[in-house]
């Protein structure tokens, strides 16, 4: 287990929760929709444009007290596919992980057909993976395929 | 076999297609038989197609069967603002089948989750619309004794064509040969050419609707070239008369070789081709009555 350096992190220490690191700054604010961190009580901090040794920028949201579903999780894959989950109790990480996409995203993406069902009856939207590297998604309903640049979230 | 929708073409293995053709030729000797006596099946017609509604009567009242159902839209509560939802969970209280057409695509899916009885896709938006493949492919195996190995060659709207799409996919189990005739703006799309290459699918593409491949086909099969698909009309106007049909072009084609168009046909089959032997839409639209029947039969579970 690695002891945090809290001299090296740019926004404060966790002492329990979740930190999602690696993450793409451009959708920064929609990882933050996909896990509803409007909804969210606990302290979260958000850092965008951090300098990263990886990818230049990057962006970082930590959430205290808190522990996502893996499912949850998951669903940053679909828009930032090198982000990384961080578990930390008691000011350690106990667990690091990177994102993976599931076979099937339920009710998070939009259809961008406008004739597909979905966008016409109160319904959950369902999508096949079909494509994971760029991200290519088909619509259960349809069978219109969405590719990454042109997701939309619910 | 039980209760099934049937949704996509694609949703049936190769034995079930096989299975639903050889259903098809018993329906086409004896098609006036009492076994969906005390059965009532709804057609819900969101979208008006005439053509489809009728077909799909006919095979339910010529099996002994009676028909509920709408042809408009307009006159259901669905024009109230209506789920569709709620308006199958009302039909199925009435019904043991439910073949539906709606110009919105999914939706013949989405019911095939919820409704407590089978549906039957007959047409949603430019998705899909598997009883019209079940027949394309019934007339194929009628007309050329086999699905396997043929020359199907492709002439119109290979862009946006329903029919042709479906055809393709249904195809790869047949090991065919395709030929895709048609101008720039109607090419066949990217993702069906790479389905091709990713089955093992021979295909070639044409813009001359010439002697040669003709004279190679099996199936030859037609589409209609639609004024409205154009982005540029004065391509339209370009086009329009290259990929029709005339009876002289037929002089060298094979003995075997059958014209197939999913119908309504404008001017892309002059009408001089119409008395050629070789002229299969007609029976072709025939045919889909027995494919019907067989499809009807199969989501009822009844062994015919």
């Amino acid at each position: 287990m690695t002891k945090i350096n809290n001299d090296s992190l740019a926004v404060a220490a966790l002492k329990n929760g979740t930190v999602i690191d690696r993450i793409n700054p451009e959708v920064l604010f929609k990882v933050a929709d996909l896990l509803d961190i409007k909804a969210i009580k606990t302290s979260v901090t958000i850092g965008v444009n951090l300098d990263s040794k990886k990818m230049g920028k990057k962006g970082i949201i930590k959430v205290a007290d808190t522990y996502f579903t893996q499912e949850t999780l998951n669903r940053i894959a679909l828009i930032s596919p090198q982000a990384k989950i961080n578990i930390i109790r008691n000011y350690e990480v106990t667990e690091k992980h990177h994102v993976s996409l599931p076979d099937t995203i339920v009710d998070i993406v939009k259809c961008n057909n406008p004739k597909c069902i979905t966008n016409n009856e109160p319904m959950p939207t369902v999508f096949h993976v079909v494509d994971r590297n760029p991200v290519t998604l088909c619509c259960h309903y349809c069978e219109h395929k969405v590719q990454q640049n042109e997701l939309t979230l619910k | 076999m039980s209760n099934k929708s049937l949704v996509s073409i694609n949703d049936l293995t190769k034995d079930e297609i096989l299975e639903l053709i050889e259903k098809a030729s018993h329906f086409e000797a004896n098609p006036n038989r009492n076994i969906l006596a005390g059965k009532v099946v709804a057609t819900l017609f969101f979208e008006p197609s005439t053509r489809t509604r009728l077909s799909f009567e006919t095979a339910v009242n010529r099996l002994g069967g009676r028909v509920i159902g709408f042809s408009d839209a307009n006159t259901t509560s669905s024009s109230k603002g209506e789920t569709l939802k709620d308006t199958i969970m009302m039909v199925s209280n009435y019904a043991d089948l439910i073949v539906m057409r709606h110009h919105i695509e999914g939706a013949a899916r989405y019911a095939s989750e919820f409704a407590p009885v089978p549906i039957i896709n007959a047409g949603d938006g430019a998705n899909q619309h598997p009883s019209q493949t079940m027949l394309d492919l019934y007339s194929i195996r009628k007309t050329q004794g086999t699905l396997n190995n043929l020359t199907i060659t492709m002439v119109g709207d290979l862009k946006y064509g329903r029919t042709v799409h479906s055809l393709l996919m249904a195809m790869r189990y047949f090991n065919p040969r395709f030929n895709f005739v048609a101008c720039n703006e109607l090419q066949m799309p990217i993702e069906y050419k790479e389905f091709c290459q990713a089955n093992g699918i021979e295909y070639h593409e044409y813009k001359d609707f010439s002697q040669e491949v003709i004279n190679e086909t099996d199936i030859l099969y037609m589409t209609r070239v639609q004024r409205e698909r154009f982005t540029d009309l004065l391509e339209y106007e370009r086009v329009k008369n290259l990929y029709n049909l005339h009876n002289a072009m037929l002089d060298g084609s094979k003995p075997n070789l059958r014209v197939l168009h999913p119908l309504p046909r404008v001017n892309e089959i002059s009408y001089d081709v119409d008395s050629n032997p070789k002229a299969y839409y007609f029976q072709q639209a025939q045919n889909g009555l027995y494919a019907r029947q067989a499809i009807i039969c199969r989501s009822l579970g009844i062994d015919c």
